[in-house]
């Protein structure tokens, strides 16, 4: 990683250059429309093709990839992206395909997806699924849609209420606000489990549905899952899962089994899609049978004539102008098909077994909020560090400093100064042994020089950065004349 | 067999599990019910690599792709040229496998990126501010939409009738849960009303044509409404951007900026709007600012309208968006720079009038529409569109899209850079013989 003086993309163009040569036009040309649609004037950079390759490269090298390192991003699933599934994914036949095509011309696409829709219903227990979300918050969307339009189907409407554990992403009770419902908020109790009091006191004739993280945003198993799915049925209300965790159950426990009438995936995470700086993802839903004439559109069916889209009778609709993220899908079927079952059940063992390696490596340095048996992830609490002066987030920028890329922090923010680590099945034991040793050298360091934790990180291409004046005076771009 | 992705060995295993105090594997996952544990689970078997891809490899021959069929179809995804420069920096695994940037310090070249992403667009649309991007030009637009209902504080979205229907059905879909209501408006509509929260326009529209946007953004402001503008990317090397005819929210489909057709998805949902409505926008933003040391940084900002923040009060539950679709965005724009792109709008836009000239001429075939169009025309056939493009696929072409539904006999053309003048010529000849 290096330093020095930041150039953006104007600072080095000059006009005459391109990056490109493109034909010239072989047919004679035609009048162009009246004045008052032409553009006068387009200034975008001008550069070179060698010049743009230096300048992207240089920022590829100011970036920590999973190619770079451990990621134990908790909740991301941050696991080892296989290469040739890119190249998959760049068959012709599968990249170069328009999403309006006629059927017959491509059947390997509709096959492709319906056999994926199979697998998900499979790994997940469910009865159906729609590929079409495009990344999990969206999965969510269509979920709690599907709620509404479930029991608007059987008159009631009155059903307005989303009920979201304390711990859930934020993306749970966002969701519900975007569909109209009202949230209600559910705590945990000491373990670390749901407040089955609070959930009976909730969830009444106007309860919409529960919105549950299995295994929960704390990296645990909820083991009372009998009874919150009883009682939510019960009252009338659905079960919703928030599939971020799934790779923790892989091939050991089904959503359909534990009550989840819907639940959404992330292939991104449990099925080793890159997460591409930020995106593309995928957020698939599965539902019970009671909620598949709700599936968004489309949906793949195989009939008389081969593979092909369908909308089920009450589907709530379109997400996006396309099927979903179909190169994403390549990736993750190629990905289920690689492992099978027995290897799907291996990722889970070894995801568990990972973070419950971490959990009691380092309990002896950082607070363990919940002491038991984790799943794929564990979360620490910051807070004896804290008591010295040294937060969680000096603890992330330190850890850069070690090369490692922090876990995610102050979230779930149930958790004081919360310290949330996936390792996933991918990291070897030595990675973990020296991120165990890194964590607990952080641990002393934060007795002995604690000064070092505040000023980190010192090895990165910038220092600490200004998040609040950057919020407060926002520079969002740059101007070109 | 050993997986490859899966380090761990069985004495690493064996190790571990007693560091943690336990005898097996399967008492970590005692939290479970056991009557919920080890179901049968069925999938096909595993292959390897070698065998996999042999399979694949199978399965993708049974589509026709355009690097063996002329393609004429558009519709909101376009097959546009792309430098091979793109994929190389898009490789990058520093790039592509990490996450989104919530560790600045880790994350300044995704950042950077995302920095010259959101000034690019702003410079291609004449807009003040753009977001990261969301997951495609249907769900920016419906997002676009529950926008403008926050801002006016009104329930109606007055769509225009020439609006691509998947874009119509998605900002249904997206407004139903608010009790949103949509109008469709016919082209030659006289005033807007004033309970609408905005006035949705795509600029060419669906069926390729341009609309006469001056005319709308003064009916959607004189009703207190925002102009919603869809617009096509290439269009914008040619075409006059959407601020200047005076949109408040323009949104697109990035696609086209350097990324594969990839059967509709991984897109990208260009979202920009005016600086004064920053604070209702959806999606994450990048700024500029400085490090400890003065030196010059990117964060993401602006985060007290997001989900992980704001939850149930954010602008909108997205949190993944299409990063890696809008890096390559960047280095499209980058690439093509101030005469590339007037050069590839060009090339679309005399290619398409060509073909459209050229079909005119057929006997049986007509343009339907006689407003100026960019690279999009409709034409009707002497049959129906299903039937005509069942022969050009004979003829290694794949067709227009079938808009019969719309337009007797239509068929929706779409022409690009990389349609030769050969390639037209034979659409035309196995047009004319049909």
């Amino acid at each position: 990683m290096n330093k020095g003086k930041q150039f953006l993309l104007p600072d080095i163009s000059k006009p005459g250059k391109v990056g490109c040569r493109l034909p010239e036009l072989d047919v004679p040309t035609a009048k162009l429309p009246t004045g008052k649609f032409l553009r006068q004037e387009l200034a975008l950079p001008e550069l070179s093709e060698a010049e743009l390759v230096r300048y992207f490269t240089a920022l590829s090298r100011k970036n920590y990839g999973l190619d770079t390192g451990f990621y134990p991003l908790g909740s991301c699933t941050m696991k080892y992206n296989p290469k040739w599934h890119e190249d998959i994914a760049r068959l012709p036949g599968f990249h170069s395909i328009h999403p309006y095509q006629s059927v017959d011309t491509i059947q390997g696409a509709w096959r492709l997806m319906f056999e994926l829709q199979e697998a998900l219903v499979e790994i997940t227990g469910m009865a159906a699924t729609s590929l079409a979300p495009m990344a999990g918050a969206q999965g969510e969307l269509a979920g709690l849609l599907m709620v509404m339009a479930y029991h608007r189907s059987r008159g009631q409407s009155q059903r307005r209420k989303i009920l979201v554990p304390d711990s859930a992403h934020g993306t749970n009770p966002a969701t519900a606000a975007m569909c109209g419902f009202e949230v209600n908020t559910i705590p945990s109790n000491g373990d670390g489990n749901l407040d089955l009091t609070g959930l009976a006191n909730l969830i009444n004739e106007e309860g919409a549905a529960l919105t549950l993280t299995m295994p929960t945003t704390l990296g645990l198993f909820d083991p009372q899952i009998d009874e919150i799915s009883r009682l939510v049925h019960d009252r009338g209300g659905l079960l919703i899962g928030d599939g971020a965790n799934l790779n923790s159950l892989l091939g050991k426990v089904k959503f359909g089994d534990l009550g989840f009438d819907c639940v959404q995936l992330n292939l991104h995470k449990t099925f080793s899609t890159p997460h591409g700086g930020g995106g593309p993802g995928s957020g698939p839903v599965c539902v019970k049978p009671g909620l598949a004439e709700f599936l968004p559109a489309p949906i793949v069916i195989r009939g008389e004539n081969g593979y092909q889209s369908a909308t089920p009778d009450k589907s709530i609709g379109r997400l996006g102008a396309a099927g979903g993220n179909f190169g994403v899908m390549v990736k993750a079927y190629a990905y289920i098909r690689s492992l099978g079952a027995e290897g799907l059940k291996e990722v889970s063992e070894n995801a568990v077994l990972n973070a419950n390696y971490i959990k009691e490596k380092l309990k002896a340095c950082y607070h363990l909020p919940y002491d038991r048996t984790c799943m794929h992830e564990v979360v620490f609490s910051g807070k004896r560090q804290k008591a010295k002066g040294v937060t969680t987030l000096d603890i992330a920028k330190r850890l850069l400093d070690y090369g490692f890329h922090p876990p995610t922090i102050y979230f779930p923010q149930v958790v004081e100064e919360a310290i949330m680590i996936e390792p996933t099945e991918t990291e070897s034991r030595e990675t973990l042994d020296a991120f165990i040793a890194a964590m607990a050298e952080i641990a002393r360091e934060t007795e002995e020089s604690p000064d070092l934790l505040h000023t980190a990180p010192h090895n990165t291409p910038v220092r600490r950065l200004d998040e609040v004046s950057a919020a407060r005076k926002p520079v969002l771009r740059w101007e070109m004349k | 067999m050993p997986l490859p992705y899966i380090p761990n060995t069985d004495r690493d295993r064996e190790a571990m599990l007693r560091e943690i105090g336990v005898g097996s594997i399967d008492e970590l996952f005692q939290d479970v019910p056991a009557r919920f544990r080890d179901k049968p689970f069925n999938l096909p078997p595993p292959l390897t690599e070698l065998e996999l891809k042999e399979e694949l490899c199978q399965l993708s021959h049974q589509n026709s792709n355009l690097d063996e069929y002329a393609c004429f179809l558009g519709a909101g995804y376009y097959h546009h040229f792309i430098p091979s420069v793109i994929n190389h920096i898009t490789s990058r695994s520093e790039f592509y496998t990490a996450y989104t940037p919530y560790q600045p310090e880790a994350s300044q070249g995704i950042l950077q990126a995302i920095y010259e992403y959101q000034s690019l667009v702003c410079q291609l649309t004449g807009m003040e501010i753009s977001n990261a991007g969301m997951y495609d030009g249907a769900s920016a637009a419906a997002e676009a939409t529950l926008m403008a209902c926050r801002i006016t504080g009104r329930k109606n979205m007055a769509v225009l009738s020439t609006v691509n229907p998947r874009y119509h059905e998605v900002i249904g879909t997206y407004g139903s849960g608010q009790d949103t209501t949509i109008t469709e408006l016919e082209p030659d509509f006289g005033e807007l009303s004033g309970d609408c929260a905005c006035l949705v326009v795509q600029q060419p529209n669906f069926f390729g044509y341009f609309e006469e946007s001056e005319r709308y953004a003064e009916l959607a402001h004189r009703a207190g409404a925002l102009f919603i503008v869809i617009f096509d990317p290439i269009s914008l090397g040619l075409f006059t951007p959407p601020r200047s005819y005076g949109a408040d929210i323009a949104i697109a489909e990035g696609q086209p900026l350097g990324n594969p057709l990839s059967f509709g998805g991984p897109g990208l949902g260009i979202f920009t709007c005016r600086q004064e409505h920053l604070r209702h926008m959806p999606g994450r933003i990048v700024g500029q600012t400085t490090d400890t040391d003065g030196r010059t940084g990117y964060v993401l900002t602006m985060a007290t309208r997001e989900q992980h923040i704001r939850r149930e009060r954010a602008t909108s539950n997205i949190c993944t968006n299409e990063a890696l679709v809008a890096l390559a965005a960047t280095v499209y724009l980058a690439t093509m720079g101030r005469s590339g792109l007037r050069k590839i709008a060009e090339l679309c836009y005399h290619k398409a009038h060509y073909a459209a000239e050229s079909i005119s001429r057929l006997k049986g075939y007509s343009i339907a529409f006689r407003e100026p169009f960019f690279k999009e025309f409709v034409v009707r056939c002497p049959m129906s569109p299903e039937q005509i493009n069942r022969a050009l696929r004979k003829a290694k072409i794949i067709g227009g899209l079938d808009v019969s539904l719309l337009v007797n006999n239509g068929m929706l053309l779409c022409v690009t850079e990389m349609n030769s003048r050969q390639e037209i010529d034979r659409l035309v000849t196995v047009l004319g013989g049909l």
